[in-house]
């Protein structure tokens, strides 16, 4: 009996290219970031152990000497006091200047001339170095709260400003036509269209201030060092007195709060218009 | 070629829209229209053919007072006014139904006489069940046709249209022709609809105006005397073809 060798399978089986993976996995989410993390630190060991010799450590204390002196209880109720205050300047001062913000991209998006006559201001604002006129503030404000608010609200109006002018002016040409043609009336077309439509620019516009306000709550603090210290008169002292170790933990909370700030006012812009925009591009 | 216009002789209420000796030239300087006059009265949907930049749409902003023309009279008999643009023009924060109350809230209706409006122009368009839906998450015939639904609550006497189905799928297309056919039979507006679709403007009207190219002029005009509403399957006909044919003719000619 002759076997015929079996034919070859007509058919192959194809395989199907991976599908690239959702970052649903957690693992996929964080790993990197924290990958990140663990390297910097290795580098930060590695320059406060190998590069600087024990005289010379101070410059960059090794981030378990900054861990200590954080926990240390007189230096914690130091910062956390210090971040409470900054905190308040930066959050009345934030609200300022998106209130001011908002207010003035509405006046000039009314007018092409009140447009003409304040937006440059508005760029001289931006352009000003804010630092030289801090102490100027000083002198005329005091050097309290009020002084911090305001340089703080200078610092953080801008983006509020150009943010909203350009939400209520990229409006699609069509919807307005479609408000015309009802004869709408400005504020009919402010409330109904041109609001909502810049609400996604504007809460863009937000996220970016939140983190300028943390800036300018620390920069009128840490040139006054007056009154109630927050963390800017705290970071200038411990720079003052080469306490490194504390001035590391004092840099690390103040960027933490910049961090938070934006992470709330991200997630309050996906919380108002995330329903019908899509964030994705951010 | 000369046409007799076979349209009925109409007494002057039937008249809804009359452009007399149109022409618009911009700023610019360009010439969009000139010379066009042209009549929709009650009964009628007209349809405007002509190569892309002929002014047609021009046409549309000038009988809605969006753009005043630069020469001649243009009178409009009415003041419901329908406007279906180009684009679906959905404000994206608001559902269907708050999207198709729109018009009707810009002008002063109550809330709960808007809200009845608005579903029976939902119903009318085939989206009921979709009120709560936000633009994002409909197709593109379901936009065009939550923006029929919010032109109709005016209930418009003359309906405007700028070729409104252009960017969608020949199928899709098709199914909202035959639906505007519908509302056009039930709902007795007049309507000036803009293409650059042969048979779309064959399909829908009863009179078919082809314009030539920049500056756009009227030269020629085609009655369509299919009966209403329209049986879909005359697209297969020999008349339907011939018909197409003429108007295409009329194009070629009119852009040379």
């Amino acid at each position: 009996m002759t076997t015929t060798p079996p034919a070859p399978p007509k058919t192959r089986t194809i395989m199907r290219p991976a599908t690239v993976r959702k970052s649903t996995n957690p693992a996929a989410t964080w790993g990197p970031p924290v990958a990140v993390f663990v390297g910097f630190l290795l580098v930060w060991y590695a320059v406060s152990y190998l590069i600087l010799d024990e005289k010379r450590r101070f410059l960059v204390p090794p981030p378990h000497e900054v861990l200590a002196a954080f926990f240390d209880p007189k230096v914690f109720g130091e910062i956390m006091l210090a971040l409470s205050r900054t905190t308040f300047v930066a959050l009345i001062g934030l609200a300022i200047a998106i209130v001011i913000g908002v207010g003035w991209a509405v006046a000039m998006s009314q007018a092409k001339w009140v447009e003409r006559s304040l937006y440059p201001y508005a760029v001289v604002l931006q352009c000003i170095p804010i630092l030289a006129l801090v102490p100027l503030i000083g002198f005329w404000f005091g050097f309290d709260y009020p002084a911090r608010i305001i340089v703080c609200v200078m610092i953080a109006l801008f983006p509020m400003v150009s943010n909203t002018l350009f939400g209520l002016q990229s409006v699609d040409r069509g919807q307005r036509e479609l408000f015309q043609l009802q004869r709408a009336g400005r504020w009919t077309v402010l409330t109904k269209l041109e609001f909502p439509a810049a609400l996604p620019a504007i809460f863009a516009g937000m996220r970016i201030s939140a983190g300028l306000a943390v800036v300018g709550a620390i920069v009128g603090d840490f040139f006054f060092r007056r009154g109630d210290p927050g963390l800017g008169s705290l970071l200038s002292t411990y720079t003052s007195r080469l306490q490194s170790a504390e001035l590391f933990a004092a840099i690390i909370v103040a960027a933490l709060l910049g961090v938070v700030i934006f992470a709330i006012f991200g997630w309050i812009g996906k919380r108002v218009v995330g329903r019908w925009y899509d964030f994705s591009a951010n | 070629m000369s046409i007799a216009t076979p349209v009925a002789p109409t007494t002057k209420t039937d008249q809804l829209l009359h452009f007399d000796d149109v022409a618009m030239t911009f700023p610019n300087g360009t010439t969009a229209l000139s010379g066009v006059s042209l009549t929709v009265n009650r009964g009628e949907f007209v349809t405007v053919v002509g190569p892309s930049g002929c002014g047609k749409s021009t046409l549309l902003r000038i009988a809605s007072g969006l753009t005043p023309a630069t020469e001649g009279v243009t009178q409009v008999d009415t003041t419901r006014i329908g406007y279906v643009f180009q684009d679906a023009t959905l404000l994206p924060w608001r559902d269907v139904q708050s999207n198709v109350e729109l018009l009707a809230e810009l002008n002063g209706i109550p809330k709960k006489q808007r809200a009845a409006t608005a579903k029976d122009a939902i119903d009318l368009v085939g989206l009921s069940g979709f009120e709560k839906h936000l633009p994002k998450t409909l197709s593109g015939g379901m936009k065009m046709r939550t923006s029929l639904a919010r032109s109709l609550t005016l209930d418009p006497e003359l309906f405007l249209f700028d070729e409104p189905f252009g960017a969608l799928d020949e199928i899709t297309r098709e199914r909202l022709n035959d639906e505007l056919i519908k509302l056009f039979t039930e709902q007795q507006f007049a309507g000036l609809f803009i293409t650059h679709s042969v048979s779309e403007a064959v399909y829908l009207s009863t009179r078919v105006i082809v314009m030539s190219g920049r500056p756009g002029k009227i030269v020629d005009e085609f009655p369509v005397e299919f009966p209403f509403p329209r049986d879909p399957e005359i697209r297969f006909t020999a008349e339907f073809a011939e018909l197409c044919g003429k108007v295409s003719h009329a194009l070629r000619e009119g852009h040379s």
